[in-house]
């Protein structure tokens, strides 16, 4: 089987439970891989483990059984190649907008001097949109633009993989399309790797490539690995006419619906089931064909 | 409409000049009482005990008097209301800054190692509530000078609240942040300078606010003991010498001092604090 540039294998996480002789299975069985310039979502209800897969993938927390594998080495810890943008815009509230990707940026290249550290910082604000709030503090920005300082600091290390954690949840509709619109357009010309975790599902249909659907917990699995089979570059005013995206979007509602809690005993083997909703709608192939 | 503050200047200026005003009226009727005494405490010598409460006119033209020269110097018992302000002040930031440099990398320590928390904090919890003028003899006689032992003394009792701040807020840096500096990999060191400090910054500085209070409290008491030169010596030297009007100048003058310590933080607390 050929090395994917990301190989997650049997992922497993599990906590002590305080005063009992037992563990929690957050979950187990996880493995899936990621191609290098793809951008993969998952979802899954709220509690299932996805925050705690993204603390494994980051190295931020270290599984209990299994192992990550990133470009053919083992992750053991956090690392400038894996760019996080946690769940909370976690902004240093004390440095500017623009200091807080310079602290990115100074991390990446000790070695630069200061006036390319403020260039290269500069540059990527600029790209967020955000070069009139530049001195302004996390506490002056509004939830949006707080969470475009993220991205942009995130972007401005140049990760070889970007993981994001629900980034747009606390965002209000009309931002969050914005700066989903933005986020589209970065990646399209940037061809970053990236793994999100989001429970909006237009939201997935919007960016991904692939989505990964995830059992409720605990001992959460994934259970299906869904091919979002639309034409690039997607608007999130036009995609929706696309033929196949309601198919798409029903197969992903019916999974959270009606499916996510049962999902976790029909799920045998440890790779998940490989399935393409939009060209099953046109007479494709069945799944389990694909699976085969 | 005035605006608040205006009004409530206009407020506090008519406490001031209703309180000053009573006191000056109550002075006086000490005076007339003397008058009035039966012979038997004029036998006891009661009038001449009973020394009377200095009016606020007296205060003000003693305090003209002292602060148009406040650096003369006429002797060991004769020195400007400066000087001695100066001496106390020297003690009390030598005292402080010493302290700063053990109980915030200690606070550090203790808040970023929970075995250094728990190995430390028996000690702490006995230490913290002697009060500092208890240290005092063992101060004298280990060190035998008066002038570094009440600096010893300002130093142990500005060092725990700086410490349990310190440690406090080191404690506290929401793991976001931490997990910032992790993804970014930055070495112990610089996630220290760079993340933990700015992040507890604020609380730190509220133990010093904490600290510069209370050692400017202790000078006073410490010096009234040690003797020789300072606000509190000062104070001490003028009511033996029975004149009230300078005790209460002198009081005046220590509240003050303390009041513009008290600022010189907060507009530093000011400058560092964050919003979330
Ligand atoms: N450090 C931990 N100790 C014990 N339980 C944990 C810990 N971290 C997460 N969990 C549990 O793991 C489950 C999944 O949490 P999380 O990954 O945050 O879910 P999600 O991000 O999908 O909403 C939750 O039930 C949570 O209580
Ligand atoms: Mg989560």
């Amino acid at each position: 089987m050929k090395k994917r540039f990301l190989q997650v294998e049997n992922l497993a996480q599990r906590f002590p439970i305080a005063g009992r002789n037992k563990s929690l299975t957050v979950f187990e069985d996880i493995s899936f891989g990621i191609e290098r310039g793809e951008f993969v979502c998952i979802i899954g209800h709220s509690g299932c483990g996805k925050s705690t897969i993204m603390n494994a993938l980051s190295g931020l927390d270290a599984p209990t059984e299994g192992v990550v594998i990133m470009d053919g080495k083992e992750v053991s810890g956090p690392s400038l190649d894996r760019g996080v943008v946690f769940q909370n815009y976690s902004l240093l509230p004390w440095l500017s907008a623009l200091d807080n990707i310079i602290f990115g940026v100074r991390a990446r290249w000790p070695k630069w001097s200061r006036q390319k550290i403020r260039e290269h910082s500069h540059e990527y604000l600029h790209m967020v949109g955000l070069q009139e709030v530049e001195h302004r503090k996390p506490g002056q920005l509004s939830g949006g633009m707080r969470q475009r300082v993220s991205i942009a600091r995130a972007f401005a290390t140049q990760p070889k993989l970007l993981l994001l954690d629900e980034p747009f949840g606390a965002l209000d509709a009309l931002t969050r399309g914005v700066i989903q619109d933005e986020l589209v357009s970065i990646c399209a010309s940037t061809a970053q790797t990236v793994f999100m975790i989001t429970h909006d599902v237009d939201e997935a249909i919007l960016l991904a490539d692939r989505i990964l659907l995830m059992s409720n917990g605990p001992e959460a699995v994934i259970a299906e690995d869904v091919v979002v089979d639309l034409p690039r570059p997607r608007k999130r005013g036009t995609v929706i006419n696309q033929p196949g995206y309601y198919s798409l979007r029903n197969h992903l509602l019916d999974f959270l619906v009606n499916r996510s809690e049962a999902a976790r005993t029909a799920t045998t083997s440890a790779a998940p089931a490989i399935i393409n909703p939009i060209r099953e709608a046109s007479g494709g192939p069945l799944p389990h064909a694909v699976n085969a | 409409m005035m605006s608040l503050n205006i009004r409530a200047a206009v407020l506090s200026l008519v406490f001031l000049v209703a309180a000053l005003g009573m006191w000056e009226v109550s002075s006086e009727a000490d005076v007339v009482a003397q008058e009035n005494l039966t012979e038997y405490e004029l036998l006891m010598g009661t009038n001449v005990q009973k020394a009377r409460v200095p009016p606020p006119s007296d205060v003000i033209v003693r305090a003209w008097q002292e602060l148009s020269d406040p650096f003369y110097d006429a002797g060991p018992n004769d020195k400007g209301i400066g000087i001695q302000l100066g001496y106390s002040l020297y003690r009390v930031l030598t005292g402080y800054l010493m302290a700063a440099m053990v109980a915030i990398p200690l606070g550090f320590l203790i808040g970023m190692s929970p075995l250094m928390y728990r190995a430390l904090n028996p000690y702490i919890q006995v230490l913290r509530p002697i009060s500092p003028l208890a240290w005092m003899p063992l101060a004298l006689f280990i060190i035998k000078d008066a002038e570094a032992s009440a600096i010893f003394v300002i130093f142990i009792c500005s060092i725990w609240p700086m410490l349990l701040n310190t440690a406090f807020g080191v404690a506290g840096v929401r793991s976001d942040w931490v997990n910032v500096a992790r993804t970014h990999q930055l070495s112990q060191l610089r996630t220290a300078f760079t993340v933990i400090l700015p992040a507890a910054a604020p609380t730190i500085l509220t133990g010093m606010r904490i600290s510069i209070g209370i050692a400017w409290l202790v000078i006073v008491a410490a010096e009234m003991l040690v003797g020789g030169t300072g606000i509190g010596y000062y104070v001490w030297n003028e009511w033996n010498n029975l004149d009230l009007t300078s005790v209460i100048f002198s009081i005046l003058m220590i509240g003050l001092v303390g009041m513009l310590l008290d600022l010189g933080l907060s507009a530093l607390t000011r400058l560092i604090q964050y919003q979330e």
